[in-house]
């Protein structure tokens, strides 16, 4: 058994990829069986991984949820920025340009929209609850747009730790509700062509979040949303320390 | 050579980054704007380029195309390592602010897809190739 341990976390991705291989046979197995292939497997998938997330987070107490087991270090490796970016750029290789450039106007649109209504909404809320200095509010609105361009803006704005902290989690649930949600309101949202799939990507931002609600849904949509969405952060972090603080403090003024 | 596939993708997918970092600091910005984007950019200008000089065996294109499957298991990984305590124990602020903004965004996209003229897609068949066949 001890061996079989070594191996194991000798292989870190190896293992990563026995682990991951796992989960999406048995997602495939428990779509077909319980939801009648009604919930796609790779919703089934992720909600596992999150799960296998927060039991990591509870046993080791630290933030990369099942890549902190030393066992499971690979997953870490697996889902880590490298080869997430590697993999979503490879999915451009099946994008229609015809359809990407019909899109281009109102994805740029779609993109505005979803940096400032979120913040707005953000913003707003920290408002409610009693955060009411300019940079708090700031730095909260902009963790609703996306958990990096919180920590950023906040960072920028000299905010204090707590308020940082909440402001990621802003972003994190965001991101996590994205990942679950939208394969059930596919229908609803309209997803179901290039066109809906990059509004999308401008409106419901973080890479992780629209990625991974579109692989749940239709993976062929996965290249037209991510090729949008991977201005949100940079747009955000852009506006959020800048036009958006300047915007706020006038408000409150 | 599937190797050659591969080394496109890398090389894309390097120079997008590099750009969007030298992007984020022209503007001012702490963070890397679009380098994804870019790259996927590079890499449809790369195949359409290949592509029209018959540059492009299929071979090479498997070596790319395979990263491109790989794609929903990496997201599978990427949700395991999620730092879910934390987003869990934002309390309601932020899950009030992130429910909000969630329904915002979400509603603002169904009207803006339910203006378009554009037709729907069939919905996906189940080929073999599907991951989760």
């Amino acid at each position: 058994m001890q061996m079989l341990e070594k191996v194991l976390a000798h292989n870190g991705l190896v293992t990563a990829f026995l682990l991951v291989g796992i989960i999406t046979w048995l997602s495939a197995r428990l779509s077909r069986r319980l939801t009648l292939g009604r919930v796609h497997g790779s919703a089934i998938a992720i909600l596992i991984g999150l799960g296998l997330a927060y039991y990591g987070g509870v046993l080791t107490g630290k933030q990369n949820g099942l890549a902190d087991i030393s066992l499971f270090s690979g997953i870490g490796l697996m889902g880590g920025a490298m080869l997430r970016d590697f993999a979503i750029v490879a999915t451009a290789f099946e994008v229609q340009v015809t359809e990407a450039r019909k899109a281009g106007l109102i994805g740029a649109c779609s993109l505005l929209l979803g940096t400032v209504l979120p913040f707005i909404v953000g913003a707003s809320i920290a408002h409610a609850f009693g955060y009411r200095d300019v940079v708090s509010m700031t730095t909260i609105g902009a963790g609703a747009i996306t958990y990096i361009v919180g920590p950023v803006t906040g960072a920028a704005l000299g905010a204090s730790s707590d308020v940082m902290a909440l402001s990621i989690a802003t972003g994190l649930l965001k991101a996590i509700m994205v990942m679950v949600g939208t394969p059930f309101a596919a229908g609803f949202l309209g997803l179901n062509n290039p066109r809906s799939a990059m509004v999308f990507g401008g409106l419901a931002g973080t890479v992780s979040g629209v990625s991974a609600g579109l692989a749940a849904t239709d993976r062929r949509l996965v290249p037209y949303g991510a090729l949008v969405a991977t201005f949100h952060t940079g747009l955000g972090c852009l506006l959020g320390p800048s036009a958006l603080y300047l915007a706020t403090k006038a408000i409150m003024a | 050579m599937i190797i050659y596939g591969t080394a496109l993708l890398a090389a894309c997918h390097l120079l997008g980054l590099f750009l969007g970092d030298l992007l984020g600091s022209l503007i001012g910005v702490k963070s890397n704007v679009g380098g994804v984007g870019i790259a996927m950019l590079l890499l449809i200008f790369a195949r359409l380029y290949l592509h029209k000089r018959g540059l492009l065996p299929q071979e090479t294109e498997q070596g790319v195309a395979f990263w491109g499957a790989m794609y929903i298991p990496v997201v599978v990984a990427m949700a395991a390592t999620q730092n879910v305590v934390a987003a869990l124990r934002g309390g309601p602020v932020a899950v009030l602010g992130a429910l909000g903004a969630v329904l915002v965004c979400g509603c603002v996209i169904a009207l803006l897809n339910r203006g378009g003229s554009q037709q729907a897609w069939q919905p996906e068949a189940e080929t073999p190739q599907d991951p989760l066949a």
